[in-house]
C-alpha cells in the first residue's frame, strides 16, 4: 500500500522532470535510426535471398527487387543432403554442447560454492590461471589434433568450448547468493548424499542461472565457426556445420577467382549462386532473430552478474 | 548461519580445523561430482600450456614416431632464435600497430558511445519505443562474424553491392572495395561499433535504472535541470562500472576479434596492411604456411603481454574499488 502511494508520488514528480518535447522527438528519431541500422541489413539480405537471379543480374542487390522468386530456397531443399545435413550438424552440436557445458559448469560451480569444501582454494586457482594465460593457438591446435586426435570429428567442435572459467564463476556466485544454506543443511540431516542434494534440491532452485548459461552456450555453439576452420578438412563435408558451409563457399570462390583458367563452366556452376548463399545466411540468422527477443533479459542478467560480482 | 558462511576460511575455528585435517565424506562426494570438469580443465587448459615449448624449438616431424617424440626429442632447442627472427621481420611493426591501434580506438568508442546513448535512452518519454529500440540494437550481438561478413558483402560487392549501385546512380564510378585499403580502417571501426554498441548500451542502461530514484527527486526539488542531473548524478553513479569495463577491456588490448579482421575483409591480400592483427598473423602462419615456430612465438608474446595487462588492470580496479577486482 505504502509502496503504491510512493510510486504515484514519484510519477507526479517525474512529470515535471522530463526532457522537453523537442528533445524527445530528436532522441526518438535518433534511436529509430539506430534501430533501423541494425535491423535493415537483415532485411536486405532477406530481400536478396528472395530476388530472382535475373533481377539481381540487371539491378544488383536491392531492397525492392524487380522480381521475387523462391528459387534459392527450392535449391536448398534439393541439395538437402548437404545443406540439410549441415543444418542438422549445427543443431546436434549446439544441443550436445549445451547439455555437456551445463553439466560441467554446474557441478564445478556447486562444489566451489560450498564454503567448507577442502579443495576450494585449489579449484579457485585452477579457474584463475586459464583466465590469465593460455598456451596459444599452435599449442592448442597441436595437442587437440596430435594427442587427442580430434581432427575431423564432431568432438573437436563440441569439447573445447564446453566450459569456461567465466561461466563457472557466474554459476558459483548464483549458488552462493541465491540457494539458501538451510536447504542444503536440511538435505544433509535427511541423510542425502551431495549428489542427491545437488540434483534434487539445488538444481531445481537454479533454473534462472541454468537458463542464462544455457543460452550463452546455445548461441555460442550455433554461431561457432573457428573450430570448424581449424579442425575440419575439405574432404569431410559431412561434418560441416552451417556457419562453416558459408566459409567454405567463400573459400572456393576465392580459390577459383585466383586460378580462373583451370576452371571451366561445370565447376563454376557447382558454386551456389548469390541468392542461394544469402538464403543459407537466412537459415542461420532467422532462428536467432526470432528467438533472441524472448531471451534477451537472461543475457543482461548474466552479463551483469559476471561483470559486477565476478 | 549466513555470516558464518560469508566469513569463509578466515573464520575457521578450532573445531573446524580438526575436521579439515582429513578429507571428509562431503569433500569426497564433491570431488567426485566435480571430477569431470576438473579433467576438462586439465585436458583443454593445462595440457596445452606445455605447447609453449614450440616457441623455443625448431619443430620437425620425425616420420613414424609420435608427435610428442617429434616435439620433445627430435626437434632442436633454438633458444630465443624464433623471437630474434620475428623482431627482425618488417611485419611485426605493422601487426603491433594494427593490434594496439584498433583496440585503443574500440576502447574509446566502446565506452563513450554506449554510455551516452544509454543516458539518452533512459530519458525517452515512450517506454515502449525505448524497449523496442533496445531489442533491435541488441540483434548484432547475436550474429557471428561469418554472417556479418555476408551482410557487409551485400553492401560492398563490386558489381552487385548497394554502395556501388548508389555511387553509380549519382554518376560516380564503381569502387573495388575489397582492393582499396584506404577506407578499411574506418569501415572496420564502423562495423565493430555496429556489432557491439547495442549490447554495451543495454548493460549501462540496466545500471542507470538501478540508480536510486530519490536522488533525482531531491535534485528536481532543488531545481536541477536535466543536464545538471545527468552531470552530477547519473554519470558519477556510473563511474565505477565504466571504470571496471574500461580496465577489463584494457586487459584484452593484445587480443583482437579474428572474425572481424579475417572474415569481414574476406582475407583480401590487398588489405593486409590494415587488417593484419596478431590473431590473424598467428592463424595464417599456422594454417596457411605451417610455420609453427613463428606462430607460437607470436602467440607466446601475445599471451604474456595479455597476462601482464590483466594483472595490471586488476590491480588498478582493486585500487578504485576493492570489491570489484576480478581476483
Amino acid at each position: 500500500m505504502t509502496r503504491g502511494r510512493k510510486n504515484r508520488a514519484a510519477d507526479g514528480l517525474d512529470r515535471f522532470n522530463r526532457i522537453r518535447p523537442e528533445t524527445n522527438v530528436l532522441f526518438s528519431a535518433l534511436f529509430i535510426l539506430l534501430a533501423l541500422s541494425t535491423v535493415l541489413p537483415v532485411v536486405f539480405v532477406l530481400m536478396i535471398s528472395v530476388s530472382s537471379e535475373a533481377s539481381i543480374a540487371r539491378n544488383g542487390y536491392s531492397f525492392f527487387p524487380a522480381e521475387l522468386s523462391l528459387d534459392a530456397y527450392a535449391y536448398l531443399w534439393t541439395s538437402r543432403d548437404y545443406i540439410g545435413r549441415a543444418f542438422l550438424n549445427s543443431v546436434g552440436i549446439t544441443l550436445a554442447g549445451t547439455v555437456l557445458g551445463l553439466i560441467l559448469t554446474s557441478t564445478l560451480g556447486y562444489a566451489l560454492s560450498r564454503p567448507n569444501y577442502r579443495l576450494r582454494r585449489v579449484y579457485t586457482v585452477m579457474l584463475l590461471v586459464p583466465m590469465l594465460f593460455s598456451g596459444g593457438l599452435v599449442a592448442t591446435y597441436m595437442i587437440n589434433t596430435q594427442v587427442y586426435h580430434l581432427k575431423n570429428t564432431y568432438l573437436s567442435l563440441i569439447l573445447p568450448g564446453a566450459c569456461s572459467s567465466f561461466h563457472v564463476v557466474v554459476m558459483r556466485t548464483f549458488f552462493q547468493t541465491t540457494v539458501p544454506d538451510s536447504i542444503i543443511e536440511s538435505g544433509k540431516i535427511d541423510g542425502a548424499r551431495q549428489f542427491r542434494i545437488f540434483t534434487r534440491l539445488v538444481l531445481p532452485l537454479s533454473l534462472p542461472v541454468l537458463a542464462t548459461i544455457g543460452l550463452f552456450l546455445t548461441f555460442g555453439y550455433w554461431n561457432a565457426w573457428y573450430g570448424a576452420m581449424l579442425y575440419l578438412d575439405s574432404n569431410h563435408r559431412e561434418l560441416y556445420p552451417l556457419q562453416y558451409v558459408l566459409i567454405s563457399i567463400e573459400k572456393n570462390i576465392a580459390f577459383m577467382a585466383r586460378n580462373e583458367e583451370h576452371f571451366m563452366g561445370d565447376t563454376m556452376r557447382s558454386i551456389p549462386s548469390e541468392t542461394v548463399r544469402m538464403a543459407i545466411v537466412m537459415v542461420v540468422v532467422l532462428p536467432i532473430a526470432c528467438s533472441y527477443p524472448f531471451f534477451q533479459r537472461y543475457f543482461v542478467s548474466g552479463l551483469t552478474i559476471g561483470a559486477v560480482k565476478g | 548461519m549466513r555470516d558464518h558462511r560469508q566469513n569463509g576460511i578466515s573464520a575457521s575455528a578450532p573445531p573446524r580445523r580438526k575436521r579439515r585435517a582429513r578429507f571428509s565424506r562431503d569433500d569426497a562426494e564433491l570431488t567426485l561430482l566435480s571430477l569431470p570438469t576438473v579433467l576438462w580443465f586439465i585436458a583443454f587448459c593445462y595440457v596445452p600450456l606445455f605447447g609453449i615449448v614450440f616457441a623455443f624449438k625448431n619443430y620437425k616431424v620425425k616420420a613414424g614416431k609420435g608427435f610428442l617424440y617429434s616435439l620433445f626429442v627430435h626437434s632442436r632447442w633454438v633458444g630465443l632464435k624464433n623471437f630474434e627472427f620475428l623482431f627482425r621481420s618488417p611485419d611485426l611493426a605493422s601487426i603491433i600497430r594494427n593490434t594496439l591501434g584498433y583496440n585503443l580506438i574500440f576502447l574509446l568508442i566502446g565506452v563513450t558511445l554506449p554510455v551516452g546513448l544509454a543516458v539518452m535512452m533512459a530519458e525517452l518519454r515512450s517506454k515502449r519505443l525505448a524497449r523496442a529500440c533496445q531489442t533491435a540494437v541488441f540483434l548484432p550481438y547475436f550474429l557471428s562474424w561469418v554472417v556479418i561478413s555476408y551482410f557487409v558483402f551485400a553492401f560492398l560487392s563490386t558489381d552487385r553491392g548497394l554502395l556501388n549501385s548508389l555511387i553509380q546512380a549519382f554518376g560516380g564510378t564503381r569502387v573495388l572495395w575489397y582492393q582499396e585499403k584506404g577506407p578499411w580502417p574506418a569501415l572496420l571501426i564502423l562495423i565493430n561499433t555496429w556489432k557491439t554498441f547495442g549490447y554495451s548500451m543495454v548493460v549501462y542502461l540496466a545500471a542507470i535504472t538501478g540508480i536510486d530514484r530519490s536522488l533525482y527527486e531531491s535534485a528536481v526539488i532543488d531545481g536541477a535541470t536535466k543536464w545538471q542531473q545527468t552531470r552530477w548524478i547519473t554519470l558519477p553513479m556510473l563511474r565505477s562500472i565504466v571504470a571496471i569495463m574500461l580496465i577489463l577491456n584494457a586487459g584484452h588490448l593484445f587480443s583482437t576479434d579474428f572474425g572481424l579482421f579475417y572474415q569481414v575483409p574476406r582475407d583480401s591480400s590487398s588489405l593486409i596492411d590494415v587488417t593484419q592483427t596478431m590473431d590473424v598473423y598467428v592463424y595464417k602462419a599456422l594454417m596457411q604456411n605451417n610455420n609453427y615456430n613463428y606462430s607460437s612465438a607470436v602467440s607466446l608474446l601475445q599471451s604474456t603481454a595479455g597476462c601482464l595487462m590483466m594483472l595490471g588492470a586488476n590491480r588498478v580496479v582493486r585500487r578504485i574499488d576493492p570489491e570489484s577486482g576480478l581476483f
